[in-house]
Order: C-alpha cells, then sequence, then structure tokens
C-alpha cells in the first residue's frame, strides 16, 4: 500500500512532459545535466575500502570487505566478487525491510556486470593458492536517500570503493596462508562508470530525479569503460526505446561517463 | 579494517589513569549531531560518536499497513536497528541476527515513553537505524540520535530521550565505553533516560557488578545523558538556526540584486 | 536558558519570549494559561511538544513546529491526490497519515447507478482534486465532499508542497498574502490546509516564480513584514521575465 507514494498525479506529468518538450525539467536542469556529484573516499575506517556519494539528494554508501576462501572450481585461479545492494527502509517511504526486492536485485546485478565485463578487477591477482584459497571481495552498496538514479550513483560508489580498498600481502608458507603486515592496493584496472537515462514522452532525460522516475515510460542504464567500450546495459521500465533513442544515448554516455570519472578521488586510503 | 592488527593492550586503563583513547574515567568520547539530513525521510539525524556512524530516519505517523496491525487508541511505534555489513571487523551478514532485533525492541522502549502515540492513533511511526560503523555502544548513540529524528520530525514528544554505556574496565567505573573497553572490559551498562524528570528508560548490564559499583556506575550514566542531553539541545537548535540562517542569507541576496 | 523569566501576575511566570526557539519538554510557563498546539500540561506547568517557535496570544501558550505531519479537521480545504477506485467511492491521499474516502454521493450532484455508469469516468487514479473535509475523528478515516463551489477536480498547472505548519503564513491574514500573490502575478492559486498549493499561471515560468515565492514564505515564515518583501521579490522576478 505504500505504493501509493508512487502514483505520480496527472498534474505532475503533465507538467514534467510539457517541461521536458521545451528542453527544461523541474529543478532547472538541461535535459544532458547531471545533479551535482561529491564523492568520498575511505570514510568507514572498518572495511576495507568504502565511497558515500551523494548525487543531487540521493545518498549511498558502498563498502568493501575482503575474506579469504575458496575459488569456484571452473576459475580455480581466480578471485572472487559479490555486489550487494540493500535498498534500507531509511532511504525512502516505499522501501521496506526485509530480503533485498527484484529492484535491490536488478541494482546490484547491473554493477555487477559493470564491474566483472570491463574485467575491472584482477582476478588472477586475488588467487592465493590455486585451486584453494583465494581473496573474495564482498562490495555492498547501502541506499540511505532515494532521490532517484540510484544505478549511477551506486556505479560510481562501488568503484570508488574498490579504487580505494586495501588488502595485505600474505605468503604460502607449507600450504599455510599467512597474513603479512604490509597493506597494498587491490589490482584495479579499468573503472567502469555508468549514465542512466529516463525516457520521458519521446524525450531523453540523464540522470532522472525520484519525480521524473514515477513518470518515466523507460529507464536505459549504459555502462563504458575509459575505452569507450560498452560493458553492461540495462533498460526497464514498462515502456520501449526506439533505436534512435539507444544510439543517442550512446552518444552521450561516451561523453558523460568521461565527465563522471574525473570526479572519481584517486590514490585515497582507508582509515 | 580487520587486516591492520590491533593490539590488545595489556591494561585498559594506564597507571596515569587514562584509557586506550587517551580519556579520563568520567569523559565522553568526542560526539558530532547533525539533524535533518535525509531528504525523503520526515525526520533525520546523524550522530558520530568514537567511531561510531549511525544514521536515523523517522516516517510518520503514517498509515499502517497490514491495517490489521493498527491500534485504535494510539499509533504503533516500529522501531528497526540494523548494522551494515561493512560496520564491523568481519563481514556482517545483511539479514538480521537476534541481536539486532533484541536492540530494536529495547530502543523502541527507550523512545516511547517519550512520544504522545496517543495523538495518532492508527497509524504508523517508523524508526529505522543504520549503523554504518560500530564502535561500542551503538544502542544507546542510535537512541540519542533517534530522540533528535523524531524532534526533527515534527512529532510531539514530552522529552528527548538521552543514552550512554557507562562499563566497568580493570576494576574502574567509566563513562562512554568504546569497542575495547565493550570487548575487554569487564562490564557493560547502557543506560537512557528523559532528561526533564530523569526517567529511567533503557537499562541494561552484563558482566559482575557489586551494588556499590552499580550505583557508581547509574550515576555515572545520569550524569553521561545530561552531557549529551545537552548536546542534542544545541544540535537541534543549529538546525532551527541554520534555517533561519539560509532566509537571511536570500534576503540578503535579494536586497543586493535591487 | 530560564534567564528570560518574565513575570506575569504573581504566580504565572512565562520562561520564554515570543518568537523564541523552544524544544520538545522545554518549560514554557506555570500557572492558569491554556496550552495550546505544540505544548501539553502537566500539573498546572505548560511544556513544549515540538521544536519549534513559542508563541503567546493572551493566555493560549502554543508552539509553532518546523515540521509536522498533515491532521485533517472538519471544514479544511485539502488538495488530495486519488489512490484507488471502487463502485462507489474514491480513495484520496491528503498527506495525513490516514486515506480520505470520497464517496460518489459526495460528488455527484444526482444518485448514481454503480451498475450503470463507472465513476472512474469522472475521477480516476491520478487525478488531483480540491475538496473539502466534512468529518474526521477516531473511528472514521476523513471523510470529503467536493460538492460546493471551487472544489473538483484540477486540471493543468502545477502542485507544489509545503509545510503544512507554514500554510498559514502563505493564505495570510484574512487572504491577505494569497490575494496579494494572486493579484501580482495574475494566476489562479488554491491554497490546501495539508500543504499543497496548486498554481495555474499563462506560463511556466510564472508558475517557478509562485514555487518561489512559496519557499521564500516557507523560508521566512518567522520573520515579520513578509508581505511586503514577497510583493517586492514578485515585482522584481516579473521585470527580470519581462526582458
Amino acid at each position: 500500500m505504500q505504493k501509493i507514494h508512487k502514483i505520480a498525479s496527472e498534474i505532475e506529468k503533465d507538467s514534467i512532459i510539457s517541461l521536458a518538450e521545451k528542453g527544461k525539467r523541474l529543478d532547472g536542469r538541461g535535459l544532458e545535466d547531471f545533479r551535482e556529484v561529491t564523492i568520498e573516499a575511505g570514510v568507514i575506517e572498518k572495511a576495507e575500502g568504502s565511497a558515500y556519494v551523494t548525487l543531487g539528494d540521493t545518498k549511498i554508501m558502498a563498502g568493501v570487505k575482503l575474506e579469504i576462501g575458496e575459488p569456484f572450481p571452473d576459475t580455480p585461479d581466480k578471485g572472487v566478487f559479490t555486489v550487494n545492494a540493500e535498498f534500507v527502509p531509511l532511504a525512502s517511504p516505499v522501501f521496506e525491510p526485509g530480503p533485498p526486492d527484484e529492484d535491490a536485485i536488478e541494482l546490484a546485478r547491473v554493477i555487477d556486470r559493470g564491474i566483472r565485463e570491463s574485467e575491472a578487477i584482477d582476478l588472477e591477482k586475488l588467487c592465493i593458492i590455486p585451486g584453494e584459497k583465494v581473496w573474495i571481495a564482498f562490495i555492498d552498496i547501502y541506499i540511505l536517500d532515494h532521490a532517484g538514479n540510484l544505478f549511477d550513483a551506486s556505479t560510481l560508489g562501488s568503484i570508488t570503493a574498490l579504487l580505494n580498498t586495501k588488502m595485505p600481502e600474505v605468503k604460502v608458507e607449507n600450504g599455510e596462508v599467512k597474513i603479512l603486515d604490509k597493506l597494498v592496493s587491490f589490482p584495479i584496472r579499468k573503472i567502469p562508470v555508468s549514465v542512466t537515462f529516463a525516457k520521458i514522452n519521446d524525450k531523453l532525460v540523464v540522470d532522472p530525479c525520484i519525480e521524473e522516475e514515477h513518470v518515466m515510460n523507460a529507464r536505459l542504464t549504459i555502462t563504458m569503460d575509459e575505452n569507450d567500450n560498452i560493458v553492461a546495459m540495462q533498460k526497464g521500465g514498462a515502456g520501449t526505446l526506439k533505436t534512435e533513442d539507444i544510439y543517442k544515448a550512446i552518444e552521450i554516455a561516451k561523453v558523460k561517463t568521461k565527465e563522471l570519472r574525473e570526479k572519481i578521488p584517486r590514490g585515497v586510503s582507508n582509515g | 579494517m580487520k587486516f591492520i592488527k590491533h593490539e590488545i593492550p595489556q591494561k585498559l586503563i594506564t597507571e596515569d589513569g587514562l584509557r586506550t583513547d587517551g580519556r579520563r574515567f568520567h569523559e565522553l568520547r568526542p560526539i558530532k549531531l547533525e539533524v535533518g539530513i535525509l531528504k525523503r525521510a520526515d525526520g533525520s539525524a546523524y550522530i558520530e560518536q568514537g567511531r561510531n556512524k549511525i544514521m536515523v530516519a523517522v516516517y510518520g505517523p503514517r498509515e499502517l499497513h497490514p491495517r490489521h496491525l493498527a491500534l485504535p487508541d494510539k499509533a504503533l511505534l516500529r522501531c528497526f536497528y540494523r548494522m551494515a555489513s561493512f560496520s564491523v571487523e568481519d563481514r556482517k551478514s545483511p539479514a538480521p541476527s537476534r541481536r539486532e532485533i533484541e536492540l530494536s525492541k529495547v530502543i523502541r522502549e527507550a523512545l516511547e515513553p517519550a512520544i504522545f502515540l496517543e495523538r495518532f492513533p492508527k497509524t504508523a511511526i517508523d524508526v529505522f537505524i543504520e549503523v554504518l560503523q560500530a564502535d561500542g555502544g551503538t544502542r544507546c548513540a542510535s537512541i540519542t540520535s533517534a530522540a533528535l529524528a523524531l524532534a526533527d520530525a515534527g512529532i510531539p514528544m514530552r522529552d528527548l530521550v538521552s543514552a550512554v554505556a557507562v562499563g566497568k574496565v580493570d576494576g574502574h567505573i567509566v563513562l562512554d565505553i568504546n569497542d575495547l573497553e565493550d570487548k575487554y572490559g569487564e562490564g557493560d551498562m547502557p543506560t537512557a533516560m528523559m532528561p526533564r524528570k530523569k526517567e529511567v528508560t533503557l537499562i541494561q548490564l552484563d558482566g559482575q557488578w557489586s551494588i556499590e559499583e552499580f550505583k557508581q556506575g547509574f550515576e555515572l550514566a545520569l550524569k553521561g545523558c545530561e552531557q549529551i542531553y545537552q548536546l542534542q539541545r544545541e544540535a537541534l537548535k543549529k538546525r532551527y538556526i541554520e534555517i533561519r540562517e539560509q532566509a537571511a542569507k536570500e534576503m540578503g541576496e535579494n536586497a543586493e540584486n535591487t | 536558558m530560564k534567564s528570560l523569566k518574565v513575570l506575569v501576575g504573581d504566580k504565572m511566570p512565562i520562561y520564554f519570549q515570543s518568537k523564541d526557539i523552544v524544544l520538545p519538554g522545554d518549560l514554557l510557563a506555570e500557572g492558569d494559561y491554556k496550552a495550546g498546539t505544540g505544548t501539553f500540561k502537566e500539573d498546572s506547568k505548560i511544556y513544549s511538544a515540538v521544536i519549534g517557535l513559542f508563541e503567546i496570544r493572551g493566555k493560549i501558550l502554543r508552539v509553532i513546529s518546523l515540521e509536522g505531519t498533515y491532521i485533517p479537521r472538519p471544514n479544511d480545504v485539502v488538495i488530495g491526490k486519488i489512490v484507488d477506485v471502487s463502485a462507489t467511492n474514491w480513495k484520496v491521499e491528503i498527506r495525513a497519515p490516514y486515506l480520505a474516502n470520497l464517496p460518489a454521493a459526495n460528488y455527484f450532484d444526482k444518485p448514481i447507478d454503480p451498475l450503470k455508469s463507472d465513476i472512474r469516468r469522472y475521477l480516476n487514479v491520478g487525478d488531483i482534486i480540491v475538496a473539502k473535509v466534512v468529518s474526521f475523528n477516531r473511528a472514521q478515516d476523513p471523510l470529503l465532499t467536493t460538492k460546493e463551489r471551487g472544489l473538483g477536480k484540477l486540471r493543468g498547472g502545477r502542485i507544489i508542497e509545503m509545510s503544512p505548519t507554514k500554510i498559514p503564513r502563505l493564505i495570510g491574514r484574512k487572504g491577505s498574502m494569497v490575494n496579494m500573490i494572486k493579484e501580482e502575478t495574475g494566476c489562479r492559486i488554491t491554497v490546501g490546509q495539508n500543504g499543497r498549493v496548486w498554481v495555474s499561471c499563462k506560463t511556466p515560468e510564472y508558475e517557478e516564480l509562485i514555487e518561489k515565492v512559496i519557499r521564500k514564505i516557507e523560508l521566512e515564515a518567522h520573520t515579520s513584514g513578509l508581505t511586503d518583501r514577497v510583493r517586492e521579490l514578485i515585482r522584481k522576478e516579473k521585470e527580470r521575465l519581462k526582458k
């Protein structure tokens, strides 16, 4: 029943649509403008890596925890990572306590795909004893204030937290793993960044705010690496996209991913 | 981060009477309180106490579903205390633990006496607590912060609620125990009160305390709550003054433009 | 904190001055006062229940809260969103903790046959209405009617939300503020007691102007001379729009 918050009023819908037709938006942005982005790295000392991202009024925290565990049988010489998203009820009147729902799982999987397909993490460097012991990285994303476009905020948060992650050097003695005091950077070699669009009537808008998400027909997220390769894409929403929408979105994403990547802090140590 | 080796000190209190973080017995950790930090919530607050980092959001009074849970004569207060997976040294599973469920209950019961629930029959008031980093005394820091989030939501209250944990560490009674003192000390006593009439709304205890030690600890907890209460008042007023200053600034800008 | 002891009579001290910021649990006064909104009485003492601005109105003491949920009162005009429809009733979200009911009989002038006509054709989910609260009590959800002049479905324009506690300031004494805004801008404005304002202007720029005005009123609700400053703002903005 908390879904009543998702029912957009006809008046709101009409005003967002008629503004978009004129190339305008509720908060005064242009159709291709992002809201203000801030990214802070290393905010949680107890995590191996962390990042706090604000995108307009949207706020998310991403944290990385490391454990030593077993590799998957089909990739015995590679480390493992998982992405999980928690839509905690703190963040929105429509979120309810409980295990991740389909929206949270979709978000986590799209973020996962961006990191995995761009081969952002050098998983081979996470191998300790092939077939037996590897590093496992848990990337957890907590949505703290949901004011729209969780995808881009979460992608930025996850990759920043990974860039910021420190792991101990290990050595193997008589088949035993020994953790050393020296900390090294987590092996990151690509920085995937996403740009999300909302289709409102026949206009594409970048970085939709929550009011726009309530009235959009469809959503499109495009994740790119620094070589302009598309590494993840996800259409959402019950509406449709046209070929020219997708082509146009790719051209915009090419520019915007570069701008966003510039904002990611580098070389900040955790804690 | 767990791979930095923490030395477990032989003694938690030095010969000079200093604690692991350099504090005296009766000193609080540095506390930062912020009110109104979240956009979507009806009320919100953030606390840093030592290395604790905790966010609280309040929603309500709002419609309660399923409706059969609704109380005919007052609002239903619900409270969810949760720890982020990365808030502790070893990753915590996001599914609620028995500890989190118990703490949610005692926190709710610590806040409930302060709220005029009878003014909103059949509704729900929800308090969501997210511990982003835990450093000992999280339930008390959560209560301190939740009271501010409730006030920020405009929910009528008889009083604020202030909370702090005292501990027994190397035989000494100390205020506002940190993570190490919590883990390696001999006892922990989280306490909350409504400051106006010094009514206790939470008390828990573990460890072994003589009656004398208990009384000493309890008195210290009440004094600590009083100090925290003053910080809470400042944080609430600051929020109000910020809004006023913002208004004054905008007036100034308007004057400049003309 | 209690240095501002103002004695009224012998045994009726008031501990704060009008427009002071007070917090939940603050002792406001002792003696024969009435506890108005935002306050409560224990024994013969009056305390604040919320964070807000203290107000003395004769013997009535009030605290005007910064934030607060809208609680419906009979005769309030509210702006609501239709969220559900049955054969003979609409459910209306009015920013209160209770969904309101608008029975078909309180909308149509003549009785209708629910078997023959679908009331959805008149008001559907997502539509915005302006309605009056007929009744509300603990036993029953708020009951609305639209059978009066100026009530019914709203079309076009824009909805602006503000804190319900600030609505009296937007209306002004006997409507002085809102009437001034209407005159200066030529916009149509309907104010809901539940903190929703509907505006419809000749151009979207004017609707943005009204939104600006409302934000100003919200921020400066506690200040005096606000009507003049708002008029000044509107005139300046109008000049800007002409260019």
